[in-house]
């Protein structure tokens, strides 16, 4: 139960994950433990990067990237997936497919108790609402859980969402 | 601020205008009015939106970068705009070249009792999308001013935004088809093709 000091490897996995799944539209609301990630996303030619006022712009937007043949995956944190839940209608009545990558708030560790209502509910109301939820604890995990989740999403026209343990994530330090 | 708005456009004659020019564009209709006017002159390169209040301008934007080398026209009304206002923000920062939104704002939620919107009490759409960096907006109330900007949504560089005023005038339903996922794979696979719409 320390903080992670040493770089992180998980970022990469994911971004490996996202190119061997073919994603072209990465949308997001930042978050700490995405920081990497979006950065990797930012940087490459054949990706298209769209940072979002709010997540459920996201669920939208990837939508309209399926209709035009575009595979996309969609970044936030556990806070973010309630503003989403209505606007999940859309992929899920129109059998669209759906990668949510989602970073914990409110369970390991958590200091801020305003993350815990949303942070605490994030698995259960994904799947009352019909998302498959896949979840990453441990780090060596995250790369093959979030390809396994595309494979899903993009071949059975499924959504899913994987989450990422704020184990993953270690303590923020919030004596600096 | 309940009365009827003054605009004297008439919405079924402006879905008729602009999709008589529409070419090979590909659009995206938001929910009520808008798709029911859509569905008068139903298209396989539309997009009808029955619920997901809010999406239609960013489902243009995904589509848009997918598609940069197609025209891509978000129609929908001025409360669907409202609940996704945030969108203009971030299509202005984006600036995709070949979106256009056009919002037929009649001033109400006609489909829930016809209260007020806020774009009768003062907020401007066009001024907010322009504040957003959209790279033309305009306002049109009048048949020449339909006229002039029809072109331009299908030609001006984006992402142009306009609002057209319309009367409240309520029109039924038209009836046809409600299933998002046949309307989706209808729309792919006339854009992308059988084989690639069902990889």
């Amino acid at each position: 139960m320390t903080q992670e000091s040493s770089p992180r490897q998980w970022p990469g996995d994911i971004y490996e994950a996202l190119k061997r799944a073919d994603v072209k539209q990465v949308a997001f609301v930042p978050d700490a433990g995405h920081k990497e990630l979006i950065l990797s996303c930012q940087g490459d030619g054949d990706m298209t990067t769209v940072s979002l006022t709010t997540e459920e712009e996201g669920v939208a937007m990837l939508g309209g990237s399926w209709l035009g043949g575009d595979r996309g995956a969609l970044l936030m944190q556990s806070s973010g997936v309630g503003n989403c839940i209505n606007m999940l209608s859309l992929p899920i009545h129109c059998r669209m497919p759906l990668l949510m990558i989602v970073t914990m708030r409110g369970e390991w560790g958590e200091f801020n108790p305003w993350q815990l209502p949303m942070g605490q509910n994030t698995e259960r109301v994904l799947q009352d609402v019909g998302v498959y939820v896949q979840r990453a604890t441990f780090a060596h995990e995250v790369g093959d859980i979030v390809y396994a989740g595309a494979q899903l999403a993009f071949s059975s026209n499924c959504q899913v969402a994987v989450l990422l343990s704020q184990r993953l994530l270690g303590f923020k330090d919030w004596s600096k | 601020m309940n009365g009827q708005s003054s605009a004297t456009l008439d919405r079924r004659d402006v879905m008729r205008t602009i999709v008589a020019q529409r070419g090979d564009a590909l659009m995206v209709t938001g929910l009520g009015s808008t798709t029911y006017d859509a569905g008068t002159v139903d298209h396989p390169n539309t997009f009808c939106l029955w619920g997901s209040m809010g999406a239609a301008a960013m489902m243009g934007l995904g589509l848009a970068i997918a598609q940069p080398h197609r025209r891509i026209l978000v129609m929908t009304g001025d409360g669907e705009m409202l609940m996704g206002i945030g969108a203009l923000a971030t299509i202005g920062a984006q600036r995709p070249r070949n979106l256009a939104i056009a919002v037929i704002d009649n001033e109400h939620y006609s489909e829930t009792g016809m209260q007020a919107t806020h774009t009768g009490r003062g907020v401007d759409l066009a001024a907010v999308a322009k504040a957003c960096g959209f790279a033309s907006t305009e306002t049109v109330r009048t048949e020449g001013e339909l006229t002039s900007i029809v072109p331009r949504l299908f030609n001006e560089e984006g992402p142009f935004f306009v609002a057209i005023k319309v009367d409240t005038q309520r029109y039924p339903m038209s009836i046809r088809v409600r299933d998002g996922a046949h309307l989706k794979d209808r729309f792919r696979e006339n854009l992308l093709g059988a084989e690639r719409a069902y990889y």
